[in-house]
């Protein structure tokens, strides 16, 4: 699995002080941009672009810092979706409790997934993760809350805390940030944890992981269930923009375009996803008009990607001249 | 009229007879998957989509060349084959040396691209074919009535498995693909062409699955969708019967099928679903498969 990703980060200590002075520009503009950007673009798109690359870091999480590739991640977000969708309409539940239930939801899907695919490895993990999620798909069509193919409509935003009224698209735009903001540095966090570390020494060497002690199959467990949970907030957060929640979250082809996004942007970085996720996302819409099915040009960047950018875009940054020259680690 | 626990026999019967026909297909998908992962240990997530192709260029062929369906019952899977062994030599095998995940991927947007392509010129609505005539029609078998283009079916497919194990098992050629799926570079060492090997096994898997879909074409409608449909309840049947062995993949294929029909009749709401709750079993009991040597 080790070739699937990149050498781990090295201790933070050691790291060149022109790194660090990068990384702080690049997160005081990141922010920066991201707190103007209701000024300049569609909020509903942007509110799709940060739901979206949050999935998106939600599973590298698990592919890029653990080395599992899971096909079967639609599962926690649309499920997650599907969960805040009921509890939001049905219920009565206020936002933040309705995003808590599909968050919950996703990491006890998580754990029931996990506990049965982390009994296999590799190429198997990736087809029984997909084959569980089509199952996952089925009962969705089936069961009586998701309202089948019509899927949960005309889902209320309602009052974040009682007293900030989310219909209004600003208000729900900032929300949307700082879930977004609090996903990310949950994942920053968790990847620098002594938890996260044992994660990657799993994914360099398996064997000698366990030969150290470690339960291997419970930090993976612990890994699959906290990346669910990501992408539940994820998709629970989604729902509330969208105000619907439907199969399409759920299907086998929402988990290959996150595969996509992560794919794009840079397996095993930590903003890569990010950047996947703006491109496919911004891709989406610009093809939403015209009648080229989107599916085409999915596979072909699909195939390019593996074939001649395995890095993705922002691996290749970091690799770049450029990108060593501002103190980023050289990578593969 | 006879039933059977409380199921009147002619609808048992005929939900097992296409829970046969279900089998039939797994079975043969479910072979190619594991002839090609044996050997280029590579997950042909493009297996559906190969299938597809085969139905596809049946249905193309009779209508712009009148070519009938026991000529597409060879031209389609050459034709497949020989694309499949384009895509291997020029693409996929750059892929080899790394992670076996990047073949799964490299696959997967192959499968999306040809079905996405399908579905821009063809639509997504599924086109019917003629079953053939010399296979139209039914026989009475006094129990139950049998159309003749099922039994057709099942007995093809059973000789396509078959088939396919004696060129592995008992043929010279089949000898050197064993013994380069155990020691590929010592089987190099010793003159025989491993690289040629490899792209002779993708096309032969990709030819096996249009084969598989020429042979559905007339039974379910040829639509774009019909690979990825099916592809994801044959992951589930590689994983059930574990890669290992190529009789395991077969006679799971068709066991699941089998069980898939039975649930239709006892328990429709599940049948969806039945394949991916045995998976779960069987990997809660047995992790390598019911065939596999563990990995």
């Amino acid at each position: 699995m080790s070739d699937m990703t990149h050498t781990a980060a090295k201790p933070r200590a050691e790291r060149s002080a022109t790194a660090s002075m990068t990384y702080a520009i690049f997160l005081t503009t990141g922010l920066i941009l991201l707190l103007l950007a209701p000024l300049f673009f569609y909020p509903i798109f942007l509110m799709k672009l940060l739901c979206f690359a949050l999935f998106a870091c939600a599973f590298n999480l698990l592919l890029g810092y653990t080395g599992l590739l899971s096909f079967g991640h639609a599962t926690f977000f649309g499920g997650a979706a599907y969960f805040t969708a009921h509890v939001v309409k049905e219920w009565g539940f206020p936002p933040e409790l309705g995003v808590l239930t599909g968050v919950v939801g996703a990491a006890l899907l998580g754990l029931v997934m996990g506990y049965v695919a982390i009994r296999r490895q590799g190429i198997y993990f990736a087809m029984i993760t997909l084959a569980l999620s089509q199952m996952f798909f089925f009962f969705c069509l089936q069961a009586e809350f998701t309202k089948g193919e019509d899927g949960i409509q005309s889902v209320p935003r309602g009052h974040l805390f009682g007293f900030i009224d989310l219909s209004q698209s600003t208000n729900m735009y900032y929300f949307v940030l700082a879930v977004f903001l609090i996903g990310m540095v949950v994942i920053w966090r968790f990847i620098n944890s002594p938890f996260g570390m044992i994660l990657k020494s799993i994914r360099e060497n398996e064997a000698r992981a366990t030969s150290l002690g470690y339960s291997v199959a419970r930090y993976k467990l612990g890994a699959f269930v906290m990346s669910a949970a990501l992408a539940g907030l994820a998709g629970g957060v989604k729902a509330l923009v969208f105000q619907f929640a439907t199969l399409t979250d759920v299907a086998w082809q929402m988990s290959g375009e996150v595969i996509l996004m992560t794919l794009l942007g840079g397996i095993g970085t930590l903003i890569g996803p990010i950047f996947g996720a703006g491109l496919v996302v911004t891709l989406q819409n610009y093809l939403a008009t015209s009648d080229f099915p989107v599916t085409i040009i999915t596979g072909v960047v699909f195939m390019v990607c593996v074939l001649l950018f395995r890095r993705g875009l922002i691996g290749e940054f970091y690799a770049s001249r450029l990108g060593r020259k501002l103190g980023f680690e050289h990578r593969r | 009229m006879t039933m059977i626990f409380g199921i009147p026999l002619q609808a048992f019967l005929g939900q097992l007879l296409i829970g046969l026909i279900n089998g039939s297909f797994y079975a043969m998908l479910s072979l190619g998957l594991a002839v090609i992962f044996g050997l280029l240990r590579v997950i042909n997530f493009a297996h559906g989509a190969q299938y597809m192709l085969g139905a596809f260029a049946a249905m193309l062929m009779l209508q712009y060349f009148g070519i009938n369906y026991w000529f597409a019952l060879i031209l389609a899977p050459i034709v497949v084959g020989l694309f499949g062994a384009f895509i291997e030599r020029t693409m996929l095998s750059r892929l080899y040396n790394l992670d076996p995940l990047y073949g799964l991927l490299f696959t997967f947007g192959l499968a999306l691209t040809i079905e996405g392509t399908f579905r821009y010129l063809y639509g997504s609505s599924g086109q019917p074919y003629a079953v053939p005539a010399q296979l139209a029609g039914g026989t009475n078998l006094g129990f139950m009535f049998l159309p003749i283009y099922r039994g057709w079916v099942v007995v093809v497919s059973l000789v396509a498995c078959i088939g396919t194990w004696l060129l592995i098992e008992k043929t010279k050629l089949g000898s050197y693909l064993r013994a380069a799926t155990e020691n590929p570079v010592l089987v190099q060492a010793f003159g025989v062409n491993v690289p040629v090997l490899l792209t002779l096994t993708y096309g032969i898997g990709a030819g096996l699955a249009a084969f598989a879909g020429v042979l559905a074409a007339p039974i379910y409608q040829v639509s774009p969708l019909m690979g990825s449909n099916i592809i994801i309840v044959v992951f589930a049947v590689v994983v059930v019967g574990g890669m290992g062995s190529i009789m395991g993949a077969i006679v799971t294929g068709y066991m699941l099928g089998i069980a898939e029909g039975l649930t239709k009749v006892f328990y429709p709401e599940a049948s969806n679903i039945v394949i991916f709750v045995i998976m779960a079993i069987v990997l809660l009991l047995r992790p390598a498969g019911l065939f596999g040597r563990d990995a």
